[in-house]
């Protein structure tokens, strides 16, 4: 808390914030192809020269020639794109997808992006120098054969780093505010010259060193080039109050990020450089500002101390920095895009919490931060608070305030369970309280660690698919082997071969993992984001290549409940009341419990057979396609069979199911996240770090579910899997209570790299002031019983659908999707039916 | 207290509801008894009313409403959501039916709440004895009684019953000061929903010693589709619920005519 406590008045928004929000939305985001052009010029000069010499000129020469912009009405500048919402590509990662989608991209469901004929022609020209080079195609070659296969095979997609940056990191904002960009270069400098000449890393060190300080210049150029144009601008602006502003401006971008910022206005304005290079050097997401109302406070402080700021304008300020989160955009290839539906770049920041000395760290800026949100009302900065047993009510009540809006934010982290946790994986006890959240969800120490969060998705359903099949997918081994279904005798014997089945593609998974961090260390050092991390400027070694003072490796497994819930089926039905036979099961399974299929697979199916004839050099004609899609359509199964795997199903689905607080259902759901938990700590990746668990799907659950067949829990073929911790859309069904209940069973210490938590909320238990305080309570209860985090959708069911049928009515409509907020018009059908699916809580009688 | 006995008292339920935030303090859970003295058309859970064990037909299949259990297995329930009722200052309530048919039972449920350390609360008409009444006082935090009219003739009329003896016993629990009382009227169409109405009750509300609040529930519908599962017609037919500006206007008035805190909903 500050010194005096803390002032939680709300300041009313500004006209000037309405008119920002309204002209970023006022085209669709569009691809431009500058520092695609840049980055290849740049690369084409220097070849031969070490990596990271070649990635610091790189940088230098985009932050040179990328064009720059001013928008009207701007407090803070500093624009990626010329127009808002843009996005630049990163050939160096990745570019044939582009290339292959450029006809697609503008019309695709999730995150369309329009791209010109000319931007087109431009990215082709240069696109073409990164064939062999890219980081995908080296982690490519560094992978088995059979995790290539498995991920052909739909086990686990680590397509978020395979094809990108990676990003995942809150750095040192702090650093560059207090000591500017000039402090960081100074350390830099002193290390230089002590890097002995017998050491043996000697030429690893100098170029990195030196890589870091021609980056931080160019940083510095770049915001003096804004200097620049405010001032060529303030020149010719009519309006005297407008000319002012630009010439603050003008001021304010020629002093910092190069120097210390002497005032709030010129810290947020530092922090924004930081934020929007960091992105332009690295392509990755989720680069999160973290605690931004703890390493803000000291000049607000201040300011406010002094006369020279009022509340009302710091507001202002806040707003604009809120706008500008979300004037940056990213293109991904069509499948992520869907897995990360809603344009967002998870730029995660959190208010509240406890201090380093383990304090309640509430203070002005924690409401305002979470006003802010209110203001904007847009889904960037994905806010986030933490909450602890000290946590000042009055916060809480205001972030239930903005939760009851229905925008999904903040979502609420557990400090108790949280910490520990992250002391149990060898952070010490300071770092672990001045934790903040990367992302959608995962606990990170800011400054000082690559936590490689969000390293793949992995679907827990799928190996559960290969106990039934004994490996086999799709007429191939796809899988290790666990023998026959009818060979199992026990419960015991069941869950050992999915045991097997999980530490395979587990080992798989790890072997992907490995293969791109070492693809990204080799090709892709960031020597500007490196400068922002402790210890890699001490160490003399960039972040990608285990700089960092924590260094972890976090893939996420999804479909808990599904997978207990199956258990519990095989359990009870199986081996308890012989109700039906493992390899009854099994053929239900395959034949969707005798519901037929969707159009997809019968699509799928009938080019699959299609390939297979055409490879025996057999001719295909359309007509025989269209027939093979019927047969699937329809299935034609005897009528005896098919009541048969209805009535199985019926048993199934009048099973208790995991999210209703009975014990015996939580206790196989706590066994099944262990399946994946476990193993993970036990592997190391070539940082030097270990690998840790988290336990939340994005949106990929609806995905990824489209390519796993039924289950044993009743769930039908290609339907999404239960995203995160949460209970099977529609399962949980004695209220929100007893859904918590069910949740905090899990042993959320043991995925530390963070569990997601969804849930529905009906308005009508939203709307008093005493709702707002039961809320709370229902927060804390399920915190007090060791709960991670919590998030909230606050909307009825029938304005989604609305909003589905007329979506021009609800261009603003927020919505939570997994650890983000997206606009709901800008999902895809799917993960939009899969947001209405959630089980709405606290609606009565 | 030594004695557990009251843990294996048996009554009968047709409902646990969690996470109920409208009906008393914090986060509660509602135990509904089954069976009820009177038949009000607008009652939104009919098959509360019957004391027997019946089957309702929902989305086409058919469900067991009435179940016999001891106060110790709906206990078990109950105490799982102690962390919300702790953090909310919340507990147990129970409704019905009219809790008060089942006695030793009720009284015994609130025992058991005391017992866990929680709030409890009864959702009753008073439709008993009052010693009946008096013996489970001890147990009880907060009472909400419905009071419907001032009138007993029309009270008669769209209930089944007088109520006479219920405003008795509002004086007599009133008067006892064991308990916070706090009186809930159903806003009906047709029935009560007139500004004279709606204050004669708040005026009686008033009178009573220690009473600082009243409840007004506007009438719904939901229960609409319960009577059709039961085979019985919906007495409400199409009737419309107040409209928020009416209910703040009845609020409005109460509050100015009246010195009580006037609610719109529980």
């Amino acid at each position: 808390m500050g010194k005096k406590g803390f002032d939680s008045t709300p300041v009313p928004k500004t006209e000037r914030i309405t008119g920002l929000v309204a002209d970023l939305f006022a085209k669709m985001p569009e691809i431009e192809p500058a520092r695609a052009e840049l980055i290849t010029e740049s690369f084409m000069s220097t070849e031969g020269l070490p990596i990271v010499t070649r990635k610091a000129l790189a940088f230098r020469h985009i932050l040179n020639g990328l064009p720059i912009v001013i928008r009207p009405g701007e407090l803070i500048v500093g624009s990626t794109t010329l127009a808002p919402r843009g996005c630049q590509t990163y050939p160096e990662f990745s570019y044939e997808w582009l290339e292959a989608e450029f006809d697609t991209v503008e019309h695709r469901t999730a995150d369309p992006f329009y791209i010109s004929d000319d931007t087109k022609r431009r990215l082709k020209k240069v696109n073409h120098y990164w064939k062999g080079k890219t980081t995908s195609e080296l982690a490519r070659s560094y992978m088995a054969p059979e995790t290539i296969r498995a991920m052909d095979h739909n086990f686990f997609t680590p397509g978020n780093y395979y094809y990108n940056g990676v990003g995942h990191v809150n750095v040192h904002y702090d650093r560059v505010i207090y000591e500017g960009l000039k402090g960081i270069m100074e350390q830099t400098a002193d290390e230089l010259k002590k890097v002995d000449v017998g050491d043996p890393n000697y030429g690893d060190k100098k170029r990195f060193l030196e890589a870091v300080i021609i980056s931080c210049q160019a940083v510095i150029d770049y915001a003096k080039r804004y200097a620049k144009l405010a001032e060529e601008e303030a020149a010719k602006e009519k309006d005297e109050g407008r000319k002012q502003e630009l010439l603050k401006i003008a001021k304010t971008c020629s002093y910092v990020p190069e120097n210390p910022a002497r005032t709030f206005e010129e810290g947020l304005q530092a922090f924004w450089f930081v934020q929007q290079t960091i992105q332009i050097e690295s392509s990755g997401h989720s680069i999160s500002p973290g605690r931004f109302d703890q390493y803000m406070y000291p000049l607000y402080e201040k300011d406010i101390e002094e006369g020279i700021l009022t509340r009302e304008y710091a507001q202002e300020l806040l707003d604009c920095v809120w706008v500008k989160l979300n004037d940056l955009n990213k293109c991904r290839d069509a499948v992520s895009a869907e897995g990360f539906s809603g344009y967002s770049l998870f730029q995660n920041l959190i208010v509240g919490g406890q201090t380093k000395d383990g304090r309640d760290a509430t203070n002005d800026l924690s409401f305002m931060c979470l006003d802010a949100t209110k203001h904007v009302f847009l889904p960037q900065p994905s806010i986030s608070i933490r909450v602890w047993n000290g946590s000042a009510k009055e916060l809480l009540i205001r972030a239930a305030e903005v939760t009851r809006t229905g925008i999904g934010f903040p979502a609420y982290y557990n400090d108790e369970i949280i910490i520990p946790s992250m002391e149990n994986r060898g952070i010490g006890i300071e770092d672990a309280r001045n934790y903040a959240i990367i992302g959608c969800v995962e606990p990170h120490v800011p400054g000082k660690e690559d936590g490689w969060h969000d390293a793949a998705f992995f679907n827990m359903c799928r190996p559960l698919e290969m106990v039934f099949t004994n490996g086999v997918d799709n007429g191939e081994i796809a899988s290790i082997q666990t023998g026959d279904i009818d060979n199992i005798t026990s419960y015991e014997e069941f869950k050992a071969a999915y045991k097997k089945q999980m530490d395979y593609n587990i080992a798989l998974l790890v072997n992907a993992d490995n293969a791109i961090d070492r693809a990204h260390a080799e090709r892709c050092p960031l020597p500007f984001e490196s400068a922002l991390i402790d210890d890699c400027i001490s160490k003399g070694v960039p972040l990608q290549q285990g700089g960092a003072h924590y260094n972890f490796t976090g893939p996420q497994g999804f479909g808990i409940a599904n997978v207990a819930d199956s258990l519990y089926t095989v359990k009870t039905l199986v081996f308890e009341q012989h109700r039906f036979t493992l390899k009854e099961l099994a053929r239900a399974m395959e034949m969707n419990y005798g519901q037929g299929f969707d159009e997809t697979t019968a699509k799928e199916a009938a080019l699959q057979a299609a390939k297979v004839m055409e490879a025996k050099g057999e001719e295909i004609s359309p007509d025989f396609i269209a027939s093979i899609i019927k047969k699937v359509l329809t299935m034609e199964l005897p009528e005896e069979e098919r009541k048969r795997y209805a009535e199985m199903r019926d048993m199934i689905i009048d099973l208790p199911h995991f999210g209703n607080d009975v014990d015996e259902v939580d206790e196989i759901a706590r066994e099944a996240a262990y399946f994946y938990t476990r193993p993970l700590p036990e592997y190391r990746n070539p940082r030097g770090g270990i690998f840790q668990a988290g336990l939340y799907p994005v949106s990929a659950n609806v995905p990824l579910g489209a390519q796993t067949g039924a289950t044993p829990d009743g769930r039908l073929a290609h339907t999404p899997v239960a995203d995160g911790v949460s209970p099977t859309s529609g399962y949980d069904l004695n209220g929100p209570t007893a859904s918590c209940n069910s949740v905090a069973r899990l042993d959320h210490a043991d995925a530390s790299n963070g569990t997601l938590f969804n849930m529905k909320i009906h308005p009508t238990a939203m709307s008093t002031d005493k709702d707002l305080e039961d809320f709370v309570s229902l927060v804390r209860g399920y915190f007090d019983q060791k709960g991670m985090h919590m998030q909230f959708n606050v909307v009825d069911r029938e304005t989604l659908i609305d909003a589905q049928k007329h979506p021009e009515k609800y261009a603003g409509l927020v919505v939570r999707v997994a650890g983000y907020s997206a606009l709901f018009t800008t999902l895809s059908k799917s993960l939009q039916d899969d947001i209405i699916r959630r089980t709405e809580q606290g609606l009565y009688r | 207290m030594d004695d557990h006995s009251y843990l294996n008292v048996k009554g009968r339920i047709f409902d646990i509801q969690r996470y109920s935030i409208h009906d008393g303090i914090g986060i509660r859970t509602i135990v509904f008894l089954k069976g009820c003295a009177l038949r009000c058309r607008w009652c939104c859970n009919p098959e509360s009313q019957s004391y027997d064990i019946e089957t309702m037909t929902i989305n086409g299949k058919p469900k067991v409403y009435g179940q016999d259990v001891t106060v110790r297995e709906v206990m078990q329930t109950v105490r799982r959501d102690m962390p919300y009722y702790s953090r909310s200052s919340g507990g147990l309530t129970l409704s019905g039916g009219e809790s008060l048919l089942q006695p030793e039972f009720a009284k015994a449920l609130l025992q058991a709440g005391k017992a866990l350390g929680v709030n409890t609360a009864l959702e009753s008409m008073g439709f008993a004895k009052y010693e009946t009444i008096e013996m489970i006082l001890p147990y009880l935090d907060n009472y909400l009684m419905d009071i419907k009219h001032m009138d007993p003739v029309k009270h008669k009329e769209w209930c089944g019953l007088e109520n006479t003896l219920m405003k008795e016993n509002a004086r007599k629990i009133a008067a006892s000061g064991m308990t916070r009382l706090i009186i809930r009227v159903p806003v009906i169409p047709g029935f009560n929903d007139t500004e004279k109405e709606l204050l004669d009750i708040a005026r009686f509300a008033e009178s009573l010693q220690g009473v600082d609040e009243i409840d007004l529930l506007p009438y719904h519908n939901f229960g609409e589709g319960k009577y059709r599962g039961l085979g019985r017609d919906y007495p409400m037919g199409d009737t419309e619920r107040p409209s928020g500006d009416k209910m703040r206007g009845f609020k409005e008035t109460i509050e100015r005519l009246t010195s009580l805190y006037c609610q719109i909903g529980g």
